[in-house]
């Protein structure tokens, strides 16, 4: 299997060459305390445009782009895919890889070979937070940093063009680490209870994600940034406005008749009445989500500490070894005796249930919000990827884009449970599939509560940082490089003939979306955000931005 | 696999009904009770052969099935159980020794043995973007193959991309670790390094565009800085540690041009300054490298053909010279390969002073069959020095590469009468239209010109130039443009400072870099082309004028001549003399080439066929390709890798004669 894909491509060594899923997951694994390669296994990322340009056979990412790129004269020596193994916490791929100093180097050389004209770098998802990590990395002093100068970014880059960012983080990430579930997850698990919970296969398969993915670092980089401040505490949030009847209906593509508009309308009255309360990112049931935050039974985060660390497992269970074991039973019901949390108390939350893992992480990664970006501290790379803690380079020409779908259901809060009790299933919570919204409409299906965004990125992770935290001159952009938001309603394909579509907003399928792809080429082929049309918003993502008290 | 399931469906369905109606036939056929045996053999024959088509896809189906499921060892296992345990591969032996990855390392692959993807193209290769034209399973070349000559040709004049076409080196390891599926190149020298740790970061593969003549790959591509740019990053990456560069074939050539072209002044240099190379490259691993040229480049040029070809002819004359097909393979072929700019690289550099005039040649006295009969049994050796002797008294004239006529090639060169072709009249074209689409510069000849060039009956190494540009002039216009293949008089003159001296190591020095060390690894004991018999193709228009006469056959079986093509020691495709030559000679110590006194070693593997055919390409060959799978040669570059010098390795290991063939090269060091 030597220089096979372990990910990407068919997949098809998890269930033939290995036998054993088993093996395929060991090698996924990082070491659990370094996060860096087990011993005797090297998995490493695939160079070259063919690393990421079909993920799997027929499952384009960046294929239709790099094709379109191709059609004006882009060819090999103008493209670069900067592919880095993306389980590592950022800094470590400079570490380990020297990923950080080839991407240098490799953006020196095409300037050079280009005739200086500056580059253009999309980056996708969380390659978002990466590039963010890169531009402070290229411009700090060695060794921490790669020593490019302070006028690297503006000599060297012109534009940033993000698509589908995740700069403030995504609440998948958290129900990710808690429970290794998604909504694709809780929805099977709606459907055919028991199934994934059975033991009939003895495969165990959730545990054995989780403790997979649980060694991945580079998954706390999503987690989501700025506290309550950002994300809304018990009470407030800012999206608490939203209207999922009516986003819902444009998902649809219903024509709204007279009726349907009188019917929503009603609808907002209602909500306006009683908010969606986003801010609490985990609530332990129901009526926990809804309640009034005075009628919470509220444990401060400190009460979470660990009351013994007896593990409680029996042998049969040794092998599927997660850091929930070494969890006691009281512990676990005094995590849900706290009923709501938010994105700040979240955080107290993982450092509770996965202590090791977020004790990687926090060496690599921040999520608060800086008061001071001139103290020194900040220098530390832990920082880097934050954009609520680092200033922004020093270019006033460079141009930033956050260019994203909206229109798509997207995950925001959950509703959890704790698991029936049984002593191998050792994820002790789960998302509650039965918490419905109370009139077949709302936000909130199946235990999660939903916005609007992308299918992954809600828009406010991936707009406020052009809509408000950069626009203009702010501490946060002190050279006050010109940001602009390009959204992109979603509507589903046509037909079945139409594939993943051409005005698909999802996070993945917009790499296909013809008007971002049109956008794209603009800019590489010398276009400005202004030609472009400036800002195309059909979110409420200005509004909210307002609602968010930041000091800027 | 999915479009044979319904099929197979409709076989079992179709087998099922079958019964049924046979068993209704025979009720109606026992009422009759008339010529039932007839009947009755009649439908259990079709009946049958349904069960044999039903048979044949379940089982074809429970193969497949059980290949899919099959442990990945099992072939390992097999080979095993039959020949008795492999020896561990380097990368395991030498791991355990406690080597481990040092030097970053770089791969320079050859001539043809590289992929080349399309970026755009025109009308008939829709949906062909970035697949493989070049390497992998050249399933295209079946499909559309005028399309695909017409897309791998460069422009005629320029040597660059033809107007609305972009075709472009693959990047990466996969650019030649597997040339075809299954037919390694780089592969096992890779996975042999990634034992001892090496990884993507300390590996990196120069693939570039080897139809391009090597100055043109940095205009167009800036291939050149990018080999610049990633060596400085990996020696940067790595603590200063310098690169080990590892070229085979033609790039040799190319990264000797490279060396020169790093250290030259901006803008037709790369202006790293001249220490750039001692700063940055430990070793270089040469690689099967053509240094002085090869022969079988002269033939591929002038008549489309190698040894394959000549034999081919021989065995079944007539199947690649008629127009059944209209396909006139070997027109298009050679239409195709001469807008290639970089196949000149390879011309006999060195004229009659390397390769030998019309009586002399640094090879005469060379016994081919020696090794043969080594291999077979010792005790005919006593027999085969008489037999060498008559060989050699009768002369073989390796000097001259091409001659009209085994006779010619034979006789002392006082009794051949030779006429001048240089001034000969072209004539007029006749080339008439049918041809035109086959387009060689042949037929701008003229049957006059064709006659000339028979009648002039030898040519050696130093005149196969003026044959060249006489037989192709808009070829060699642009090759002499970007190569030169004759022999410095005074290295220091201004004029070798021009890109196209670059790649020839008789007319440049090597850079000022005395802890640099150069080896030449290649593969001897197998015969490998050196000089042709020619003969004037039956007058057909339409065709190359010229081939290699088949029939020039030498009577006794120990000779060098066969099929009308006398062969020399080597490495089946680079003649010893040109591989070794320099390390031997003319680098050797420090002269006028060489004048910074680097190190230059020989490494010489003495091939041994593969013992079994499970053994596939073998372990121990010398084959100019199959050489990279050589445990011999993948252990000593790890050694070197792993920080080795020369001297570790143990020096020089050499088997041929090549030091005594050098000895008879009377050129000025």
């Amino acid at each position: 299997l030597f220089r096979k894909r372990l990910w990407g491509g068919s997949f098809t060594e998890i269930f033939k060459r290995f036998g054993w899923p088993l093996c395929w997951l060991e090698h996924l694994s990082l070491h659990n305390e370094t996060g860096l390669d087990p011993p005797g296994i090297r998995v490493r990322a695939v160079s070259g445009l063919v690393a990421a340009d079909y993920f799997a056979p027929g499952y384009f990412v960046w294929a239709v782009l790099i094709q379109n790129l191709a059609r004006i004269g882009y060819e090999g020596k103008n493209m670069y895919m900067a592919a880095y193994d993306w389980r590592l916490s950022f800094q470590n791929t400079e570490i380990r890889d020297q990923a950080l100093s080839r991407l240098k180097s490799k953006i020196e050389l095409m300037y050079v070979t280009n005739g200086s004209k500056k580059v253009v770098v999309v980056p996708h998802s969380m390659g978002v937070i990466y590039f963010l990590h890169f531009l402070k990395w290229v411009e700090s002093p060695p060794p921490m940093g790669g020593g490019g100068g302070p006028g690297w970014c503006a000599k060297h880059i012109k534009a940033i063009m993000n698509i589908g960012p995740a700069f403030l983080g995504v609440p998948k990430a958290v129900s990710g680490m808690l429970s290794a579930e998604a909504r694709d997850i809780a929805v099977i698990r709606a459907v055919a209870p028991g199934f994934l919970d059975s033991k009939f296969l003895r495969l165990q398969t959730l545990e054995h994600v989780m403790r997979v993915s649980r060694t991945w670092d580079s998954i706390v980089s999503l987690m989501p940034k700025g506290g309550e401040t950002i994300w809304g505490n018990l009470d407030w949030s800012p999206e608490e406005e939203h209207d999922c009847d009516s986003a819902k209906k444009r998902y649809l593509q219903c024509s709204l008749s007279e009726k349907n508009t009188n019917h929503s309308n009603e609808k907002r009255g209602f909500q306006a009445k009683e908010r969606m309360k986003y801010g609490r990112i985990i609530s332990f049931g129901k009526a926990a989500s809804e309640l009034p935050s005075s009628q919470l039974p509220t444990l401060g985060s400190k009460e979470l500490l660990r009351t013994s660390t007896s593990s409680n497992s029996d042998a049969s269970c040794g092998e599927v070894w997660t850091e929930y074991d070494e969890m006691s039973r009281e512990s676990i019901q005094k995590v849900a005796e706290n009923k709501a949390y938010t994105a700040r108390t979240l955080i107290d939350l993982l450092r509770f249930v996965a202590p090791k893992m977020m004790q990687r992480a926090e060496a690599h990664f921040s999520h608060g919000i800086a008061e001071n970006l001139d103290d020194p501290k900040y220098a530390h790379y832990k920082y880097w990827s934050n954009p609520l803690e680092t200033k922004l380079p020093e270019a006033p020409d460079m141009e930033i884009y956050c260019l994203y779908g909206v229109g798509i259901p997207t995950e925001r809060s959950y509703v959890y449970k704790l698991s029936p009790s049984d002593r191998c299933n050792s994820i002790p919570f789960q998302i509650d599939t039965s918490a419905d919204g109370s009139d077949g409409g709302g936000c909130l299906k199946g235990g999660v509560y939903f916005v609007d965004g992308d299918e992954s990125v809600p828009v406010l992770s991936a707009g406020f940082m052009c809509a408000k935290g950069w626009r203009g001159r702010t501490r946060f952009n002190p050279s006050g490089i010109a940001t602009y938001i390009r959204e992109y309603q979603h509507k589903p394909p046509a037909s079945l003939l139409e594939g993943r579509g051409v005005e698909s907003g999802a996070h993945v399928d917009i790499m296909g979306n013809v008007a971002l792809i049109e956008d794209v080429l603009r800019v590489a082929a010398g276009a400005t955000g202004a030609e472009l049309g400036g800002d195309r918003i059909y979110s409420d993502i200005i509004k909210m931005s307002e609602r968010i008290n930041i000091r800027l | 696999m999915r479009r044979r399931k319904p099929s197979e469906n409709e076989k079992t369905q179709s087998s099922n009904s079958k019964p049924d109606e046979e068993d209704d036939k025979n009720k109606k056929v026992t009422t009759k009770k008339t010529k039932d045996k007839d009947k009755s053999n009649k439908w259990s024959c079709v009946d049958s052969c349904c069960w044999f088509v039903g048979c044949i896809c379940t089982v074809w189906w429970i193969l497949l099935f059980l290949y899919n499921a099959m442990p990945a060892s099992f072939p390992q296992y097999v080979t095993e159980a039959i020949t008795g345990p492999l020896p561990d591969p380097p990368g395991v032996k030498l791991q355990k020794e406690g080597l481990r990855a040092k030097h970053p390392v770089v791969f320079v692959p050859g001539i043809v043995t590289a992929g080349l993807e399309l970026w755009e193209g025109h009308q008939c290769a829709e949906g062909l973007f970035r697949k493989r034209l070049w390497g992998g399973t050249f399933g295209e070349v079946y499909k559309r193959p005028l399309c695909w000559v017409e897309h791998m040709s460069l422009d005629n004049e320029t040597g660059m991309d033809p107007a609305g076409i972009r075709v472009r080196p693959v990047t990466g390891l996969v650019a030649a670790d597997y040339f075809a599926p299954g037919y390694f190149v780089w592969a096992v020298l890779i996975a042999n390094l990634a034992r001892i740790g090496y990884e993507e970061k300390t590996m990196y593969m120069a693939s570039y565009d080897w139809r391009l003549s090597f100055q043109n790959t940095e205009v167009r591509d800036q291939t050149l800085s990018r080999i610049k740019s990633n060596i400085e990053l990996m020696v940067a990456t790595n603590g200063g540690k310098r690169a080990v560069i590892i070229p085979h074939s033609m790039g040799v050539l190319y990264f000797l041009h490279f060396m020169k072209w790093v250290e030259a002044p901006a803008p037709m240099g790369g202006g790293g300054g001249s220490d750039w190379c001692a700063k940055h490259i430990k070793a270089v691993m040469n690689i099967g490298g053509p240094f002085l040229g090869v022969p079988k480049a002269v033939s591929g040029l002038f008549s489309a053909e190698a040894r394959d070809i000549a034999v081919v002819r021989a065995i079944a004359p007539g199947v690649l010279d008629n127009d059944l097909f209209h396909l006139q393979t070997l027109q298009y072929g050679m239409k195709m390969t001469r807008t290639w700019d970089s196949t000149m690289s390879m011309i006999p550099k060195g004229g009659d002073t390397i390769w030998g005039g019309l009586d002399w040649s640094p090879e005469e006295g060379h016994v081919p069959s020696k090794k043969k009969q080594r291999n077979n049994d010792t005790q005919i050796l006593g027999q085969n020095e008489t037999g060498s002797l008559v060989s050699q008294a009768k002369g073989v004239n390796y000097g001259r590469i091409i001659s009209f006529g085994k006779d010619v090639a034979e006789a002392p060169s006082s009794e051949i009468e030779r006429t001048d072709f240089r001034g000969a009249v072209k004539g007029n074209n006749v080339a008439n239209s049918t041809c035109r689409d086959v387009w060689t510069e042949y037929h701008d000849m003229g049957f006059g010109g064709i006659q000339a060039v028979a009648e002039y009956k030898v040519y050696t190494a130093g005149e196969i130039l003026d044959l060249l540009e006489f037989v192709a002039p808009k070829m060699m216009a642009r090759g002499s443009a970007h190569f030169s293949y004759g022999i410095a008089e005074n290295l220091d003159d201004p004029e070798y400072k021009h890109y196209k001296y670059w790649s020839n190591p008789l007319e440049t020095k090597l850079p000022d870099a005395p802890d640099m060390e150069i080896y030449s690894m290649y593969g001897v004991g197998i015969p490998t082309e050196r000089a042709y018999v020619y003969r004037l193709t039956p007058a057909a228009e339409c065709y190359i004028p010229f081939q290699i006469d088949t029939s020039a056959d030498a009577e006794d079986e120990n000779s060098c001549l066969k099929d009308g093509v006398l062969t020399v020691d080597g490495d089946e495709t680079v003649p010893i003399l040109s591989a070794g030559f320099m390390c031997a000679k003319g680098w050797r110590g420090k002269t006028r080439f060489n004048p910074s006194g680097i190190q230059t070693h020989i490494r010489e593997y003495d091939h041994a066929p593969p013992a079994n055919f499970l053994e596939g390409r073998g372990t121990q060959s010398g084959a100019h390709v199959d050489i990279m799978g050589n445990f011999a040669l993948i252990e000593d570059i790890i050694r070197v890798a792993a920080g080795a010098t020369g001297e570790d390795l143990g020096g020089d290991q050499v088997y041929s004669d090549i030091f005594k063939w050098s000895e008879k090269i009377n050129l000025a060091l």
